[in-house]
């Protein structure tokens, strides 16, 4: 494997030229937030969270191969600001009310919008007419809470299991939807593998829920991405 | 010329009202409503979640009482996933969640008592109007407001420890508790530096108490015939009679103490209550069915309960209840401003209770959760602060509730506030031309002591009587219409 020199904000490394952006900043503990990005599965760039400023232009970290002489600036006041609006977006276009959420505390989305501190929305909600899905033994898919990350659709095509989940319809409608018959049997651990795939809480076990309490759920102690930054 | 007053809001209670008092031709009473004129669509808004959502989710139609949702809802799912009423969970599960009920019930009455009532007592209903508010009683009885303060803190703090939260927590789960105690919690509040221990919650409530007594010996008057009627009366109760603000099985007494529900499983109380729809009010009108809808209502609340139990199960607040039972010679008390007194006996009992609770083991260690054979509907009732609570649900194939039922306590004590309102708009306005203060603020005094939560006591979204009305520009009502109601 050959070694890349590049610069991230204004530090040299040496990387390995196969890696993205993303990778490399998150080794040499740089936090950049991401939402469709899951570690082990391809990253398809769609949230567009991960943008920085990739040798002058704007790109996504999860998407872009390191290159020799690349300079990468991942925290600026536009790219927060980008940032931050795309996480609102993402509220005003679903139904996400967190207060009652079985993953709050837990939640990607909640912990990007508690990280760029988003107090009162700037954009109209949409307040979609979305249903909830709980014909399946183990598992309730709640779609006024998907982000349409992929992420539970891109995991299973990966690994051995056959595709369990699947986008259907087109446009505004897509939804997520799965294969109840392959499903059928799921285990309980299985369903969670399934609920932890999603960033949200659009993917929920059925029965169990709130059994962490507050202040030791997984960002209560840890505000997103402190795992990753200055842990030198 | 007929003439209507309107007082709006009414102030120092929790959420909005209206009052309306209709004077006839000689400016006499001739009826009196409490309005309530907002109303938010819980029982709607559940339909369709995850069952095991709603103690979190139904709690969010009160940011006043919370936990008494949070905990009611947390019952009736006992049910749903098998794991019985009340005594059916753990002990820690059990414990947990009374100490919870405990610490709300004690930060809520001293809220009430002092933050929102004192001030009428202190300055009186004709006291001056830039003092008669909890700012007049910052300035004028510092020590009163400083343990105000402090009380409510330490019952937040329990509420934190047990649900996760002061507001909104999430300990409460279908078939017991999230958490334990932890050890530190424990130190901090039973040895916590004065005055955030529970020693001191218990010394400070017996002094509130004290307080109220003197000033009941020199204003007979006030506290003995403002705004009193005769009505019947339901709680729970512990099943041997004594007080339980968790858990128990309903009681209802009438004027003469006669039992008019006896003991019964609440998991029944379709039989035993039902609801009336009036068309200018939100809020529903709960009767008793063996009675009937005219003679049916009753009262709930910290009145009604020291009317419906035998005894209460702390000592120091046994011995103040012997007192109050002894001033009636054992009568049902229909006192409407004894309720304040009721009030201050059960926050010694809750300061009480707590101790108690603190100190038992199983809040430390032991199996936090139980689940059986699982039901489609469950039945969960509490003694809230402010009265009996009734949440109801019933679940699909798929786990999704399908239907849901809630009668809060302020919709329990409907009847009974209205009936308050009037008395105290007879005794203040009638044959007067003149609207002044005092009697508006009368009215108000009458309601408070109800400590109304109007804003969780109109959710019922949908089956409430509507009133549509098309207003031409002159204000002129061109075109009108009801829905529903009588
Ligand atoms: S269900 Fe979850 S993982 Fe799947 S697309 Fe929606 S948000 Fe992403
Ligand atoms: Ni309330």
């Amino acid at each position: 494997m050959s070694k890349v020199l590049i610069t991230i904000d204004g530090k040299g490394f040496l990387a390995d030229s196969e890696k993205t952006v993303l990778e490399v900043a998150r080794e040499n503990h740089i936090y950049i937030p991401t939402l469709c990005n899951l570690e082990g599965i391809k990253p398809q760039g769609s949230c567009r969270i991960c943008t920085c400023m990739i040798d002058g232009r704007m790109m996504t970290a999860c998407t872009t191969p390191v290159n020799n002489g690349m300079v990468v600036v991942t925290k600026t006041d536009e790219l927060d600001k980008l940032r931050s609006k795309i996480v609102e977006l993402l509220f005003a276009e679903g139904n996400h009310f967190c207060p009652a959420c079985e993953r709050s505390g837990n939640c990607e989305l909640q912990a990007l919008a508690y990280l760029y501190k988003i107090m009162v929305p700037e954009f109209d909600y949409i307040f979609p007419n979305r249903d909830v899905d709980a014909t399946h033994p183990k598992l309730i898919l709640d779609h006024n809470r998907c982000i349409l990350c992929k992420r539970c659709i891109r995991r299973k095509k990966e690994a051995e299991n056959p595709t369990w989940f699947v986008f259907e319809n087109r446009g505004n409608h897509v939804k997520i939807n799965f294969d109840h018959e392959l499903t059928a049997d799921m285990d309980d651990e299985m369903a969670q593998k399934a609920m932890d795939t999603c960033p949200v809480g659009a993917i929920i076990r059925k029965e169990k829920g709130y059994d962490v309490p507050i202040g030791r759920r997984k960002y209560d102690l840890h505000p997103i991405g402190s795992d990753i930054e200055g842990k030198e | 010329m007929a003439k209507k007053v309107t007082i709006e809001p009414v102030t120092r209670v929790e959420g909005h009202g209206k009052v309306t008092i209709h004077l006839d031709d000689n400016n006499q009473v001739a009826q009196s409503r409490l309005h309530i004129v907002e109303f938010r669509g819980f029982e709607r808004f559940v339909q369709g979640r995850p069952y095991w959502e709603a103690p979190v989710l139904v709690q969010r139609l009160c940011g006043i009482c919370p936990v008494s949702h949070h905990l009611a809802a947390a019952k009736a799912l006992d049910v749903i996933v098998g794991a019985g009423t009340g005594d059916g969970l753990t002990p820690t599960g059990e414990k947990m969640r009374r100490l919870m009920h405990y610490g709300q019930i004690f930060q809520s009455h001293v809220l009430h008592f002092f933050h929102l009532a004192s001030p009428d007592l202190l300055f009186g209903i004709d006291g001056d109007p830039a003092l008669r508010n909890v700012i007049g009683i910052a300035l004028e009885h510092k020590e009163l407001a400083v343990q105000a303060v402090m009380m409510r803190k330490f019952g937040q703090e329990i509420i934190k420890a047990t649900a996760g939260k002061k507001v909104h927590g999430t300990g409460a789960i279908p078939g017991g508790i999230n958490k334990h105690l932890t050890q530190e919690e424990k130190e901090q509040f039973l040895n916590g530096p004065d005055p955030l221990n529970v020693d001191k919650m218990i010394e400070w409530s017996l002094g509130a108490l004290e307080f109220f007594k003197g000033y009941h010996a020199a204003n007979k008057d006030l506290i003995d015939k403002f705004a009193a009627f005769p009505s019947s009366h339901v709680s729970l109760v512990r099943k041997d009679g004594a007080l339980d603000l968790y858990h128990g099985v309903l009681r209802g007494i009438d004027n003469d103490g006669k039992k008019i529900l006896n003991d019964v499983d609440y998991q029944d109380y379709l039989e035993y209550i039902d609801e009336e729809v009036k068309s200018w009010s939100y809020m529903k009108f709960p009767y008793l069915r063996s009675i009937g809808k005219k003679d049916g209502w009753y009262r709930v609340g910290p009145l009604a309960r020291m009317n419906t139990v035998d005894f209460i199960p702390t000592p120091l607040a046994q011995k103040e209840f012997e007192i109050f039972q002894a001033y009636t010679g054992g009568k049902p008390n229909g006192m409407s401003m004894h309720m304040h007194w009721a009030r201050l006996i059960e926050i010694l009992h809750s300061a009480e209770m707590m101790k108690e609770l603190i100190n038992d083991p199983d809040l430390y260690s032991g199996d936090l959760t139980v689940k059986g054979t699982k039901q489609k509907e469950g039945v969960g009732l509490l003694e809230a602060p402010r009265g009996t609570l009734f949440h109801h649900y019933r679940i699909n194939d798929d786990d999704q509730i399908e239907m849901a039922n809630l009668i809060v306590s302020t919709t329990n004590n409907n009847t009974p506030m209205n009936t308050a309102v009037n008395l105290a708009a007879k005794q203040f306005m009638n044959g007067q031309t003149e609207i002044t203060e005092p009697m508006m603020n009368a009215v108000e005094v009458a309601i408070r002591a109800y400590d109304p939560c109007l804003s969780c006591a109109t959710h019922a979204l949908g089956k409430m009587p509507m009133d549509f009305k098309i207003v031409d520009k002159n204000g002129k009502v061109i075109n009108q219409k009801f829905k529903n109601g009588e």
